[in-house]
């Protein structure tokens, strides 16, 4: 078989690309295959993006009872920026962090593939931005040492905990309220 | 620009300093992405939002700045000019190629690279040599919590980090270490060990190279998994990995000399004589030369030399230095024909000076 781009030399890659359930074969020599990628992708040919975007478009409809799932994701834009699902499913990439809230529903087994079965953070929280984040989680955590406490029946250091979380619990309320 | 002074500015001050397991791991590298909540990600800024971004914080650093730190916007940069900052690992290609508001902040020793509308808002990087994650951890951090001080990064309790691509959210950390690999190489035994080290969350790269073809034996291991885990832990799990394929490139190392000693003898100084005599050279044997001498430094069998001449020779020979060099544009033969001078006359200036000096050096 030819190349079909130069028709001259032997086709020696073949791809085929199924698009909306059409299927395209496409036959090249080495070289056009090799100019042809240059020209769609730019000099880094295959790139992260490209990967993940591969990941979202083959993603099916989760639930059957749902058959309208995909359609209804597809049509979701974020507000902010006006990116919509079917776009973000192309670039892989989103457009603005409002965007995390938008697509919120799809983002967990995306990331969770993308990160070995992780979606949650657990790493730096800035300290202007997060500081209510942080005091909830000092009261996570002193909550789990006062119930150690209690468990190893050492009320008194149980109650010293109690009184400190009343007032870290009391700050965060005004803080809410504010 | 004489060749000395040529060589003395291609590679960054910190370059130049020493660092713990330096014979092997030859940087060490950190960079956080971030992003200002109210503006979209600049794949998607509109003109003034890129702007905007741009502006607010070249007011904060012409306001306060721990460290001196030089603004380059990449709009009055020449197009050379961008790409030797590419080669010296200072901005991304990205940057360099489409960004009307791109600009990098960068500190004087050439350590800390702040870039601006790359494919997030800010990305932090810090650089040093040898294998100092911790500390270039804390550097990363420092300059963090600087800009966090100003701006409101878009942050959310769940996700961490909110970038524009998800293989950075989280942490947005990327943590990286580029390692000089030969002997392992040469023994076949790290195809055996890439495997391993996916497993483990991490990637290994070959490094200036198209793709994943390891040129020079340089390897880049990072981290691919930024969120679930702390930004500790990434660079903990990472450095200990670090240290096991220091280990295993010495034990090789050892084993080649003792088994193998006059044919890899044979090798180095091969290369050795090829850097220095050859008219033409392309990039993929000169960085294999380079490769061979630097091992031969390191095993102590090649004297005279010092040790930073792969670091300094494989970003010299890049294009873009080439040409900077040589004041014009040039043609792949050109440039094979100019890196062959470059490296010829680099190590004879190197031996000029070393014996200067007083001898070799380690």
């Amino acid at each position: 078989m030819k190349c079909q781009d130069c028709k001259a030399q032997p086709a020696t890659l073949h791809f085929t690309k199924i698009i909306n359930g059409e299927k395209m074969e496409t036959h090249l020599c080495e070289n056009c295959a090799k100019n042809k990628s240059d020209a769609l992708y730019g000099q880094n040919n295959f790139s992260i993006h490209q990967l993940l975007s591969g990941l979202l478009n083959f993603e099916h409809p989760i639930k059957q009872s749902q058959p309208n799932n995909f359609q209804v994701f597809h049509n979701l834009k974020c507000e902010k920026c006006g990116m919509t699902y079917e776009q973000f499913t192309k670039i892989g990439r989103f457009g603005c962090a409002h965007c995390y809230k938008t697509f919120d529903e799809k983002l967990d087994p995306l990331l969770k593939r993308v990160h070995s079965g992780n979606n949650t953070h657990s790493g730096k929280i800035p300290k202007r931005g997060g500081a209510k984040i942080h005091v909830r989680k000092r009261i996570q955590v002193l909550k789990n040492k006062m119930q150690n406490y209690i468990e190893q029946e050492e009320f008194e250091k149980a109650a010293e905990i109690r009184d400190e979380l009343r007032s870290l619990e009391n700050n965060y309320k005004n803080k809410k309220g504010e | 620009m004489s060749l000395q002074r040529f060589i003395s500015e291609a590679i960054s001050p910190w370059m130049k300093q020493s660092g713990p397991d330096d014979d092997i791991v030859l940087s060490s590298r950190i960079r956080l992405a971030r992003n200002i909540e109210k503006y979209t990600f600049p794949i998607l800024t509109y003109q003034n939002e890129g702007e905007e971004v741009l502006n607010q914080i070249r007011q904060q650093v012409d306001n306060s700045h721990p460290n001196k730190l030089e603004l380059l916007l990449m709009k009055d940069l020449e197009q050379i000019e961008k790409q030797v900052l590419v080669e010296k690992h200072l901005i991304s290609p990205h940057l360099a190629s489409d960004s009307s508001f791109g600009a990098v902040l960068l500190s004087e020793d050439e350590s800390v690279s702040i870039m601006i509308n790359e494919e997030d808002h800010i990305r932090i990087q810090c650089l040093s040599s040898g294998l100092r994650l911790q500390e270039v951890l804390e550097n990363a951090n420092r300059f963090d919590d600087w800009l966090e001080e100003k701006n409101d990064f878009a942050f959310d309790e769940k996700r961490g980090y909110l970038t524009s691509c998800p293989t950075n959210v989280g942490t947005g950390m990327r943590a990286s270490v580029m390692m000089h690999l030969p002997a392992l190489v040469l023994t076949q035994q790290l195809n055996h060990i890439i495997p391993a080290i996916n497993q483990l969350g991490l990637v290994v790269r070959g490094i200036y190279g198209e793709g994943s073809e390891a040129l020079g034996n340089l390897f880049q291991i990072s981290n691919q998994i930024t969120l679930g885990k702390s930004e500790t832990d990434i660079v903990e799990d990472l450095k200990s990995v670090v240290l096991q394929l220091i280990e295993r490139e010495r034990l090789a190392r050892q084993m080649l000399l003792q088994n193998s000693k006059i044919q890899l003898e044979d090798r180095l100084y091969r290369s050795y004589g090829v850097l220095k005599n050859c008219r033409i050279i392309d990039s993929k044997e000169a960085a294999k030369c380079l490769s061979d001498v630097r091992l031969g430094i390191d095993l102590s069998l090649i004297g005279g030399v010092s040790r930073t001449i792969l670091n300094e020779l494989m970003i010299l020979t890049q294009p873009g230095f080439l040409q900077q060099y040589a004041g014009e544009l040039l043609g792949p033969d050109q440039r094979d024909i100019r890196r062959a001078a470059i490296i010829r006359e680099t190590l004879k200036l190197k031996e000029i000076s070393d014996e200067e000096r007083g001898g070799s050096q380690k």
